[in-house]
């Protein structure tokens, strides 16, 4: 079976605009704390989430508004959330970290790694009451090392729970590169608990709904858990006005502060080597600059190039794409009703 | 004296410290970049960026402190120590009583706790009151630059465990990193005679368990800690024009406390309101209402505390959090009692 590559971008697209509201919200204060956006995401979200049917269920991270958008929550709830009003998804009481939808089983927590123990839940609920139904768990590389979603791989593997671990590999958590606090390799370590395992590029939409609806597939047969490695880019870093994006998009600016405390520390008299301290400047001064170069690459943008394959129709990309504008417009207006 | 902001405080302490000390480490999420000018001037040896993995190393802190080190571990926000609970309730509070005395851990955990910038309830807890519970930890909460550093300078010197909590609202950086975020289209209720003061020429220790007195009074006393010393400090300027006198404690350790100045002002004043902004059941406010009880000291007792889950909702966070306005109340009520 092929994907239908058009309601697929539907779904990107539409989740691409709704966010671009919520960034316009944030900056002008009708949305607080560090939100986290998942731009970048939406090939991952809806390669998965458009595959799931009733009675699936997802645990999710501080990322969540892409494949809540895509499961069929309302949108205007959803901002209403985000503006943490009482007409809001959750009441305005849990915001954007911890967005709850009952009837669709979806969950979320902004404690990293999280998502791993409450997929398995979900997953034996759908084991043992609901056969069929599986349970997806998102998450990014930086919580491939805490214990709770190790910990879960195994207990998958163990029970042979209907559940697919999804990890949005970007390779920073937060500020730091993941790489440098990580072991072995992540579909490596994946395999060695007795996962299936596959590898993706998260920017391709459709080799992320192929591999995930095989996936999907053999766990709804008992086939058990898989572990499903996608890439991706987050094109505004861990959350907006993220410090170091701000830092590498304008470096003059953002580091004139910075530099008087950080010469007077690189002269003081006791610490490090001179070589040592070199390098920890040379570090610092190189992370910004290779996170934003590493994460804005248009190439690595699952909107562009999914529309890349279907510019060839002008007409009906571009109806489509005014249809939900005009549908984000009133989403909007919508949500600033009293 | 000279005059510091409450980060400048805790990096001129580290770095002092660290320079006399090559015992000391620093290690935890993002530390490298979060600590650029330590990282600058002790380099990557000794300033460790973590993995997303509380449980290993706030563990292994603990013994690479009993093999000789005095690591300074930091964990972002105490919400995140859930994770790695076993370390403080399980490992490093029991060791000295296991050991028959002859082993302790010379450790300085850090993390910032409290609310105010419109987080939620997963990013936003204060928590004192849950550690202090567990024998075997000291848990300190300073609420200006200059008890900061002179508690910090104490934690660095002491032969246990100590939790060092800072309050995200005194610290430029938190507010500036999960708050403001480089709009300036947000608005905090900020402690600014928390945030920035005067501090010694020297560091000099200030001894765990000692309160401070930041107001004499006659009518009533008020005992509270971090954000709520200052809270507090504006309540008893307005409770002064409704012609009432009151003594502000400030506890800066919650352990060990501080029960003889707690038992002197609550005597002479025969009124006490807690004033904490961490979870009111089974917590802090209790326990000093048992010391005055226990002490045999009759006097009539009030708290304002945060009652429930903090909501994400900006609005409802301002009535949840212990603000002026309640503290006012909750002293006039207390008054009219007797």
């Amino acid at each position: 079976m092929e994907p239908d590559l058009w309601y697929l971008y539907r779904h990107m697209f539409r989740s691409r605009l709704f966010e671009q509201v919520v960034q316009v919200f944030w900056e002008q204060g009708l949305i607080s704390f560090d939100m986290h956006m998942g731009y970048g995401e939406e090939a991952i979200a809806a390669g998965i989430v458009c595959q799931m049917v009733d009675g699936d269920a997802m645990a999710l991270d501080h990322r969540g508004t892409p494949p809540l958008l895509m499961r069929g929550i309302e949108p205007t709830l959803i901002l209403r959330e985000l503006m943490g009003r009482p007409d809001g998804l959750c009441g305005g009481l849990g915001g954007h970290m911890h967005l709850y939808s009952r009837e669709h089983l979806c969950a979320s927590s902004g404690i990293v790694g999280s998502s791993g123990p409450a997929g398995a839940g979900f997953a034996l609920a759908a084991q043992y009451l609901r056969p069929g139904t599986l349970a997806i768990a998102f998450f990014g590389e930086g919580a491939i090392n805490q214990g709770m979603l190790l910990e879960s791989m195994n207990l998958a593997v163990a029970w042979q729970l209907p559940l697919l671990f999804v990890c949005k590999d970007d390779k920073w958590s937060i500020s730091t590169r993941s790489a440098s606090v990580t072991g072995g390799e992540l579909v490596e370590r994946a395999r060695g608990f007795g996962l299936h395992t596959v590898e993706v590029d998260g920017a391709d939409v459709e080799a992320v709904w192929h591999s995930a609806g095989e996936a999907m597939k053999r766990t709804r047969d008992g086939g058990g858990p898989t572990f499903l490695h996608a890439h991706c880019v987050h094109l505004e870093g861990h959350h907006l006005g993220f410090f170091l994006f701000r830092v590498g998009r304008d470096q003059i600016k953002e580091m004139i502060p910075l530099l008087g405390p950080l010469l007077r520390s690189a002269t003081r008299r006791k610490g490090g080597s001179s070589r040592e301290r070199i390098r920890s400047l040379t570090d610092i001064a190189t992370r910004p600059r290779d996170a934003v170069k590493e994460q804005t690459q248009k190439e690595k943008d699952p909107l562009y190039r999914t529309r890349q394959k279907l510019i060839s129709d002008r007409d009906r990309l571009e109806a489509l794409e005014a249809e939900i504008n005009v549908e984000i417009q009133d989403v909007m207006e919508v949500a600033l009703e009293d | 004296m000279r005059t510091m902001s409450f980060d400048e405080t805790i990096e001129d302490v580290l770095a002092q410290t660290m320079a006399d000390d090559p015992r000391i480490i620093l290690f935890g999420e993002d530390v490298q970049l979060f600590q650029a000018n330590l990282y600058t001037q002790f380099g990557g040896r000794r300033i460790r960026d973590t993995p997303i993995s509380e449980g290993a190393f706030l563990g292994a802190a603990i013994t690479a402190a009993m093999a000789g080190m005095r690591p300074v571990v930091e964990v972002s926000l105490v919400d995140f120590l859930g994770v790695a609970m076993d370390a403080l309730l399980n490992q490093a509070s029991k060791l000295e009583t296991f050991s028959g005395g002859k082993w302790k851990a010379p450790f300085v955990l850090r993390t910032t706790c409290g609310g105010g910038l419109g987080g939620g309830g997963q990013h936003q807890q204060s928590l004192w009151g849950w550690l202090s519970h567990i024998p075997g930890l000291t848990v300190v909460v300073p609420s200006t630059p200059a008890d900061a550093g002179g508690l910090l300078f104490s934690a660095l010197q002491h032969d246990g465990p100590v939790i060092y909590m800072t309050h995200k609202l005194f610290t430029d950086f938190w507010v500036e990193n999960l708050g403001y975020l480089g709009r300036k289209t947000v608005d905090f209720d900020l402690p600014l005679a928390g945030m920035r003061g005067t501090v010694p020429e020297k560091w000099e220790p200030i001894p765990f368990g000692q309160a401070a007195i930041k107001r004499s009074g006659v009518d009533l006393t008020i005992i509270s800690v971090g954000v709520g010393v200052h809270r507090t400090l504006e309540a008893a300027v307005m409770l002064e024009e409704e012609g009432i006198d009151t003594c502000v404690i400030d506890l800066r350790t919650v352990s060990p406390m501080d029960t003889a100045a707690i038992c002197e002002a609550v005597s002479s004043t025969g009124r006490l309101l807690v004033v904490d902004e961490d979870y009111q059941g089974f917590g802090l406010s209790g326990e000093l209402a048992a010391i005055i009880l226990e002490a045999g000291i009759n006097a009539n007792y009030g708290r304002v505390c945060t009652e429930k889950t903090i909501p994400y909702s900006r609005e409802l966070e301002a009535q949840t959090l212990p603000n002026k306005e309640r503290i006012v109340e909750g002293a006039i009520e207390l008054m009219d009692r007797s």
